[in-house]
């Protein structure tokens, strides 16, 4: 692909701060499960997803420092709070069981679409990085549909709150796909091959059938996502962000 | 592709297949497929550098510093190039279907069951992703997935029902 134009370039830059701060995020929220899962396996698996999560956010991290010619850590580890890009969705703390679950279910659901999308992106070494990513998130995609369904067919209490987190997460999920500031530029150059509405449009296509499959009660309408779901963080995004920034801070510049 | 090579590729190749994987000493990087293309070029200050690129198994896969290096020293010890730059590669995904036949065995005996050989990885099939495996110490295959994320990112744990020891499998991706 020929060279980016600098709005071109600041947008694709937007876009790949959004996608690894979702799972950047995520996958430090997720972590905390270890050891303290509800059986000896998922302390495992939790683990394990965690650090694919985090490991994709690196990947796209380094995507963003090769076109600004920052280094990934300091993307990473260097902002303050207010300048992370992750979806609301991602705001919340782990909670029970029920409500890990609920949301990851949300997010592994997006994030296919989103990347089935993105593999065909004209921009290569995100297509490329699409592309191999979503060999691992089909793991997790199995994974939480199967503990959506033990949580249903778990007995009044795992049902009830499971159905509980994803009415309070269902609001927060559309934001994952919140408009980009420029979203227009990424279509134009087929960065992004289609609008991210068209996703959103077509990941509700695919859970709510999924829902009704389930037994589940029926979703509200869904919202649009609200205009400050990638901006707006919170209370317990600025604990989370103390944590993860701990070591990095306490010895700038740092290498072990 | 061994037949046309330039004797200095030869070496370069050579060279690669002892670097071994750090956490499974018995098998070689190139034998588990995280090679990828190598290229030599003029630098424009002078001199020669020789580009490798590494393909990770899982893109998080915190292994591939320690591999990133091993090869760089490996390489630079073998002298054909002034410089050596190691560039993890996401252009050519790494799929299970990468471990050569010498390498699956290798896995073999040190009690991994290597990734099922037939992999119909369909993005949406999810099924696809977790066949039966056989058990590497006594192949049966009356073998049972207790988890699909192990003890690493690239290995899935199951139990044989026959010799009754639990086992790890290279995950097909």
């Amino acid at each position: 692909m020929s060279e980016l134009d600098a709005a071109t370039g600041d947008a694709l830059g937007e876009l790949l701060l959004a996608m690894a701060d979702d799972e950047f995020v995520l996958g430090f929220w997720d972590s905390e499960w270890t050891g303290i899962a509800p059986i000896l396996e998922e302390d495992v698996a939790m683990s394990s997803v965690s650090q694919d999560e985090i490991g994709h956010a690196k990947a796209l991290y380094e995507l963003l420092a090769d076109l600004t010619g920052q280094d990934s850590d300091s993307i990473a580890f260097g902002r303050s709070p207010d300048g992370y890009r992750h979806a609301a969705l991602m705001n919340h703390p782990r909670t029970d069981w029920a409500f890990t679950i609920a949301r990851r279910f949300l997010y592994e659901t997006a994030d296919a679409v989103r990347l089935e999308s993105l593999a065909g992106s004209s921009y290569e070494p995100l297509a490329n990085l699409a592309r191999k990513m979503r060999r691992e998130e089909t793991y997790h995609l199995l994974h939480f549909d199967l503990w959506l369904r033990r949580l249903i067919e778990g007995g009044p209490d795992s049902r009830n709150r499971l159905i509980a987190a994803l009415q309070r997460l269902w609001a927060d999920a559309q934001g994952v796909f919140a408009p980009l500031a420029g979203e227009a530029q990424l279509l134009a150059a087929r960065i992004l091959p289609e609008s991210i509405e068209a996703l959103r449009q077509r990941w509700l296509a695919r859970i709510t059938p999924r829902f009704v499959e389930l037994g589940l009660p029926a979703m509200p309408a869904p919202p649009l996502p609200a205009p400050d779901a990638r901006t707006l963080h919170g209370a317990d995004f600025g604990w989370l962000h103390s944590e993860f920034t701990m070591v990095a801070a306490s010895e700038a510049g740092a290498t072990w | 592709m061994v037949a046309t090579r330039h004797p200095r590729e030869t070496s370069v190749w050579r060279a690669l297949a002892e670097v071994t994987d750090p956490e499974i000493p018995t098998i070689g990087l190139v034998d588990l497929g995280v090679i990828g293309e190598i290229a030599f070029e003029l630098r424009p200050g002078g001199g020669e550098r020789l580009t490798v690129d590494l393909l990770p198994t899982f893109v998080g896969c915190p292994a591939i510093e320690v591999m990133r290096q091993r090869i760089g020293e490996r390489l630079i010890e073998l002298g054909v190039a002034d410089e050596v730059v190691v560039n993890v590669s996401f252009a050519v995904p790494w799929t299970s279907e990468r471990i050569t036949p010498a390498g699956r065995e290798a896995l073999r005996r040190s009690g991994f069951a290597p990734p099922p050989e037939a992999r119909t990885f369909a993005g949406d099939e999810l099924l696809a992703v977790l066949p039966a495996a056989t058990c590497p110490y006594c192949g049966s295959r009356r073998t049972t997935l207790e988890n699909p994320f192990g003890p690493t990112l690239c290995r899935a744990i199951y139990h044989c029902a026959d010799c009754r020891q639990p086992f790890e499998q290279f995950k097909s991706v």
